[in-house]
């Protein structure tokens, strides 16, 4: 008797130390993530292909894939196999208060790294880098930025297209009409309807946006890039427990050719809904990002 | 909550120009103001004039009025905001319509304030449809029992008091507009809303944005409802409604 009490107190008394230690280390998101039981993912609608909603409103795209390697990783440092994943939809808007506020534990949208962001949230090695180019319809004969001075050219309000044009009228002394949808869908509208003869954008969400139209071979995505602009998954800031477990989580990913991969997959084969191939193949600048992977702001990006 | 406040992020400078934010917004507040206005005067003119056909004898104008009102107060704003900035100009001849799209100065501003003041005309006029029928019917009777014709009735003696008895509604839809304006940002106004957003995307300090549209647009709704009730004041006839007090 007197043994068998001695063994369940050391029992006990070592599953009592083993949580305290744990206890004592987990902190920030890491220990919510364990007290609920439960990860939220940040997912966006339309953010095609890197995250989006496929025809059955399920969140599908690059960023998912690499926010739910990121989530397996989760599951084996905290022992939870059945670690609960929620996904909360975001906005341009919402994103960064969701993040700061506790909403959203890993928000796997398509956000640009830059200096003005690193002051509220953290991000994580760079997994896409965008270049900010502009789509004309293939009839128009447009092909360089030189072209557009004093006509129609559209963008979508909220995002860094509108500051770089701003920037490169000054720079380049040609004025634009700048026309601005409310999201990408209504300002490919103003390109399609003539509204505007050029849309200024992202070229992923370009050659998403020209792959989902109903004549894709009308379109087509030219000129000199505006910017390049790191992309990247993003956490909240000041955690350094989580940001380590990110970051050699996607170190991994990147090392081991898992990224790679998946970039194919995304960006150069068929993807849902429409079945569409966007036939972007890996740019020199991602090429580097992934040599080394970083989580340098935009600004380093374009240093001149 | 990590969240960071900046509350000096007004005076710094916009990452793509030499304005700061402060100058962003007392521009935007312009625009807002600017298509408020325009959009409330129109609002006036088309209600005053539709409200008045509804309670008129003519069937036809009647007709006129209804649908007018049923039209504009049944479809969502933004829609409307849509029909008339993307449809619309389909409709047109092509040079027109090449022209209203592309080289048409203030488009944006345009479309709004037609689309907002004949959105809110609709509710204007039900209120002033309201405020004749409030009248005792003996009024018209007597105007024309003394001889006035149907115009001069309305003109001397319904609608000075029918416009009086709708000014406390009135100064409702007035800050109405007002808010409703921000829908202009769906079509590229610069104004507040548009403007909050391109300062969340450009400084990342979401609420000092935020925080700066809304009070503008609780101190521009303040303004016209205390410009309203100086009207009303101004206007009140001694022993009558409003004037009892």
């Amino acid at each position: 008797m007197i043994s068998r009490s001695a063994l369940v107190m050391t029992t006990l008394l070592g599953t009592l130390l083993a949580s305290g230690v744990e206890a004592q280390t987990l902190e920030g998101t890491l220990k919510k993530i364990k007290d609920s039981g439960a990860v939220t993912l940040g997912i966006r609608e339309s953010s095609i292909p890197l995250s989006y909603l496929d025809a059955n409103q399920k969140p599908v795209g690059y960023h998912i894939d690499i926010c739910n390697r990121i989530v397996d990783a989760i599951k084996v440092k905290l022992a939870l196999p059945n670690l609960k994943v929620n996904t909360q939809p975001v906005t341009s808007q919402n994103r960064i208060p969701l993040v700061t506020n506790g909403t959203v534990d890993l928000e796997c949208g398509s956000t640009t790294n830059n200096a003005a962001r690193q002051n509220q949230v953290a991000f994580a090695p760079t997994t896409y880098v965008t270049t900010v180019r502009m789509a004309v319809k293939k009839s128009s004969g447009i092909n360089s930025l030189a072209q557009l001075d004093g006509k129609p050219v559209a963008t979508t309000t909220g995002t860094t297209s509108v500051q770089l044009m701003r920037a490169h009228e000054k720079g380049k002394s040609v004025n634009f009409k700048e026309v601005y949808g409310k999201d990408h869908a209504d300002s490919f509208l103003m390109l399609a309807s003539d509204r505007a003869v050029a849309f200024v954008m992202d070229d992923n969400l370009l050659a998403g946006l020209i792959a989902t139209s109903p004549a894709p071979n009308d379109y087509a995505v030219v000129g000199e890039p505006l910017s390049v602009e790191p992309i990247a998954i993003m956490f909240r800031k000041d955690d350094p427990q989580f940001k380590g477990l990110v970051h050699s989580a996607v170190r991994d990913l990147i090392k081991s050719g898992e990224v790679e991969k998946l970039y194919t997959k995304w960006f150069t084969q068929p993807i849902p809904p429409k079945n569409a191939n966007l036939n972007l193949p890996m740019s020199d600048a991602l090429k580097g990002a992934l040599k080394t992977p970083n989580d340098a702001p935009a600004e380093q990006y374009n240093k001149k | 909550m990590t969240y960071h406040w900046n509350w000096g992020v007004y005076l710094e400078q916009v990452s793509s120009g030499d304005e700061t934010y402060l100058d962003w917004i007392i521009s935007a507040l312009g625009w807002t103001a600017a298509v408020s206005m325009s959009a409330w005067i129109i609002a006036l003119i088309f209600g005053a004039l539709i409200g008045t056909l509804r309670t008129t004898p003519n069937r036809w104008l009647v007709a006129v009025g209804n649908v007018w009102v049923e039209g504009f107060r049944n479809v969502p704003l933004l829609v409307q905001l849509f029909l008339w900035f993307f449809v619309v100009p389909e409709f047109l001849p092509t040079e027109l319509s090449r022209w209203v799209k592309q080289d048409m100065p203030a488009k944006e501003f345009f479309t709004a304030t037609i689309c907002l003041g004949l959105f809110t005309s609709a509710r204007v006029a039900e209120q002033v449809r309201a405020g004749i029928q409030s009248l005792p019917r003996g009024q018209k009777m007597a105007g024309l029992a003394m001889g006035f014709t149907l115009a001069q009735t309305y003109r001397y003696v319904l609608l000075p008091m029918a416009f009086r008895i709708v000014i406390p509604p009135l100064t409702s839809e007035f800050m109405n507009i007002i808010k409703n304006s921000a829908v202009a940002f769906a079509i590229g106004l610069m104004e507040l809303t548009f403007i909050s957003r391109q300062m969340i995307e450009e400084s990342g300090q979401v609420f000092e944005s935020l925080l700066a549209a809304t009070i503008l647009y609780t101190v521009c709704a303040f303004a016209a409802n205390r410009v309203m009730t100086i009207i009303e004041k101004r206007t009140r006839v001694p022993g009558y409604i409003a004037g009892a007090k």
